[in-house]
């Protein structure tokens, strides 16, 4: 039983975390109806440049300058490139971000190598026991910060004028535009959001149980892939549930593999695209996600 | 829809010396290139085949596809689990070699078939990372059907064998004083696999499926309301795609002679993805031309690396040949999207076109006309 608890709250924070990339992904495209596959190297990138950092200018500063660095990444991708290509379709689009993803990830993983980096949290390996069960600090953390982080960003999403404006691009750009929005201004912001998010999460990816930031951590990210689409590329709650089934489906995979040995070893790490085929299979727009309707 | 929309004419009227030229092309290199470049060429050759079905996938009928890999994966497999006989632990069918090149072709049809309940559900977005998780979970079944892909190191791939002529290094074949080694005769074969695969890729394009196609990709909605059944005509194209990765992937086992699961991963399937956008999406002639592209780079600057500023021998520290064409090609996706929306293979007709723009506003000054040759 204490395992299973065990799992679980690793999973949910685990959930958090993977919820904090998805947001961002789910915010670029509620705002610029890009879908973003160069996330996984902004976060990369946030958590590169903390791990850099970290040992001259403390931990909490690198993290600063992490969170900063992705954002600037993202505020760039979408000036440099994205702003320029007049595209309508959406795969195309994708596709330009897959192409920027390739030149960031191989710079980037060019620069790690076949190092570990640590990025110098003061948690490490340290354990917490509460009633039986035994939590890694780093866990709790990821839990409380990603909560605290969310919660701040749903508030403003639906009190601030920032927020407001937001929604209104997201729902419907020309009429916002008409209103007197700055849609730049709004993608802009986006692509900032989410890039930070993106750091922060890079952090809770790669701190204790996992021995560092690694040219593997990429594909750790990609798990918030999932995440979105379950959920609904358009949903911001969709990205918060997707977050947790993803977390927990991992966790609890991972936990019990010794029972499910028949479906092969590391099945932990698949099993998050297995959940999302079930879930698209039955709900082709992910659980929260606007259906397409046609009407002709 | 313009007919130089969906393809661009690859032999016009008053362009007939493309076909001696392209012959010489495709035929003349095992005679006088080095085994390096012949792998090189093969490598293009099988990536060209698989770009032209991903193309027909994403590029005419606007299906994103992130999972080609997984198909090529399932051709390459296929056809060495078909072909190998059962040995020290190994399971394998033992058929004759060309059945199981045509079995692995319809293998990867069929993966793609037992897709479609998905593909046929999702759009656009959604379909691309739910075939990215194509490349995941197939992965994990490469590492873990141990019997069948031989894990982590990968299975042996048998020779072709067609009517007793072996595709393999055994002596004997002397073809105009050059020694036909396994490269030489490969290079035949996927000469032999690419020209109809491009054939028939052109002519579905061209005909009516094709307009069908582009019709899906534009507006679906509009698509079924002209009576272009979609359903079935995405199951199509998402099979015809498979099919075609499958001889991709079986054709590089036979160039590779041994498959490792590692290759089939996802970088695999963006390379294939930025092929088509390289090379202009929903052309044939732009798949092979993205295709070329990609598999040569790499090859060039590992060849040519020592002379060239900012690549490094590779372990150094600096940018590796490797690394290098990938930068380059993930910045010519970003850079043909931004500035050259029809990829390399709308180069040459906007060249055309604007050479005969010129010439036309010159037939209005009769001064320069009285200029111009004959």
């Amino acid at each position: 039983m204490s395992t299973f608890i065990e799992l679980v709250i690793n999973g949910v924070s685990a959930g958090a975390v993977y919820a904090l990339i998805a947001l961002g992904f789910v915010i670029i495209f509620k705002a610029t109806e890009v879908v973003n596959f160069a996330h996984a190297s902004l976060l990369l990138a946030g958590g590169f440049v903390t791990a850099v950092l970290h040992d001259d200018i403390g931990f909490l500063a690198a993290l600063a300058a992490g969170i900063a660095a992705a954002a600037v990444l993202g505020v760039l991708v979408q000036v440099l490139v994205l702003r320029h290509a007049r595209v309508e379709d959406q795969a195309v689009l994708a596709i330009v971000t897959i192409g920027i993803d390739i030149v960031l990830a191989t710079e980037l993983t060019r620069r790690i190598g076949t190092r570990v980096l640590s990025l110098g949290d003061p948690w490490q390996d340290k354990i917490v026991y509460v009633g039986g069960v035994g939590i890694a600090q780093t866990r709790i953390a990821a839990l409380v910060v990603a909560a605290a982080i969310i919660t701040a960003f749903l508030l403003a999403f639906r009190f601030t004028s920032w927020g407001v404006a937001m929604r209104a691009a997201a729902e419907d750009g020309e009429t916002a535009s008409l209103m007197g929005i700055r849609l730049s201004r709004v993608s802009l912001a986006a692509w900032a959001i989410a890039g930070g998010l993106a750091a922060v999460a890079a952090l809770f990816l790669t701190v204790f149980p996992t021995p560092g930031l690694d040219r593997g951590t990429s594909f750790a990210a990609m798990k918030a892939f999932p995440a979105a689409i379950l959920g609904g590329l358009d949903s911001t709650t969709g990205a918060l549930v997707g977050g947790l089934l993803i977390g927990l489906t991992e966790s609890l995979v991972t936990g019990y593999q010794g029972d499910l040995t028949f479906l092969g070893r590391g099945i932990g790490g698949v099993a998050p695209f297995l959940v999302m085929l079930i879930v698209l299979l039955v709900r082709p727009a992910g659980l929260f996600g606007t259906r397409e309707m046609s009407r002709v | 829809m313009s007919e130089r929309r969906t393809s661009p004419r690859l032999i016009g009227p008053g362009r007939w010396w493309l076909v001696p030229v392209g012959f010489a092309v495709m035929l003349l290199p095992p005679f006088y290139l080095d085994a390096f470049w012949l792998q090189t060429g093969l490598f293009a050759m099988s990536a060209a085949i698989g770009a032209i079905g991903l193309n027909l996938l994403t590029g005419s009928t606007g299906q994103l596809s992130m999972g080609h890999a997984f198909f090529l994966a399932v051709g390459a497999y296929g056809y060495v689990y078909l072909a190998s006989s059962p040995e020290d632990g190994m399971t394998g069918l033992g058929l004759p070699t060309p059945l199981a090149f045509l079995g692995a072709i319809v293998l990867a049809g069929v993966a793609g078939g037992a897709f479609s309940p998905i593909a046929g559900r999702l759009r656009g977005v959604y379909l691309g990372i739910a075939s990215l998780a194509l490349i995941f979970i197939g992965q994990h079944v490469l590492f873990n059907a141990e019997s069948v892909t031989g894990g982590f190191n990968g299975r042996n791939v048998p020779p072709l064998e067609i009517f007793g002529f072996s595709f393999d290094d055994s002596p004997g074949v002397v073809v105009l004083n050059v020694p036909f080694g396994a490269l030489e005769r490969l290079w035949f074969l996927a000469v032999a696999l690419l020209v109809p695969a491009a054939w028939i890729a052109r002519g579905i394009l061209r005909g009516r499926p094709g307009r069908a196609m582009n019709t899906i990709r534009d507006h679906e909605v509009a698509a079924a309301v002209m009576g272009v059944p979609v359903a079935r005509y995405r199951a199509g194209v998402f099979v015809l795609s498979s099919m075609y990765a499958g001889a991709a992937g079986a054709l590089l086992a036979l160039a590779f002679r041994r498959t490792v699961p590692d290759y089939f991963g996802m970088f695999l399937a963006l390379d294939y993805l930025a092929m088509i956008v390289i090379g202009g999406l929903g052309s044939v002639a732009g798949a092979v031309a993205g295709a070329v592209f990609v598999s040569v780079l790499p090859q060039l600057l590992t060849r040519f690396g020592d002379d060239l500023p900012m690549v490094a021998a590779p372990g150094s520290g600096g940018v590796s040949p490797a690394e290098a064409a990938r930068i380059l090609y993930g910045a010519a996706v970003v850079a043909v999207v931004l500035f050259l929306p029809r990829g390399l293979a709308g180069v040459w007709p906007m060249l055309r076109s604007a050479a005969s723009r010129r010439r036309a506003s010159r037939h209005l000054t009769p001064l320069e006309k009285e200029e111009q040759p004959a």
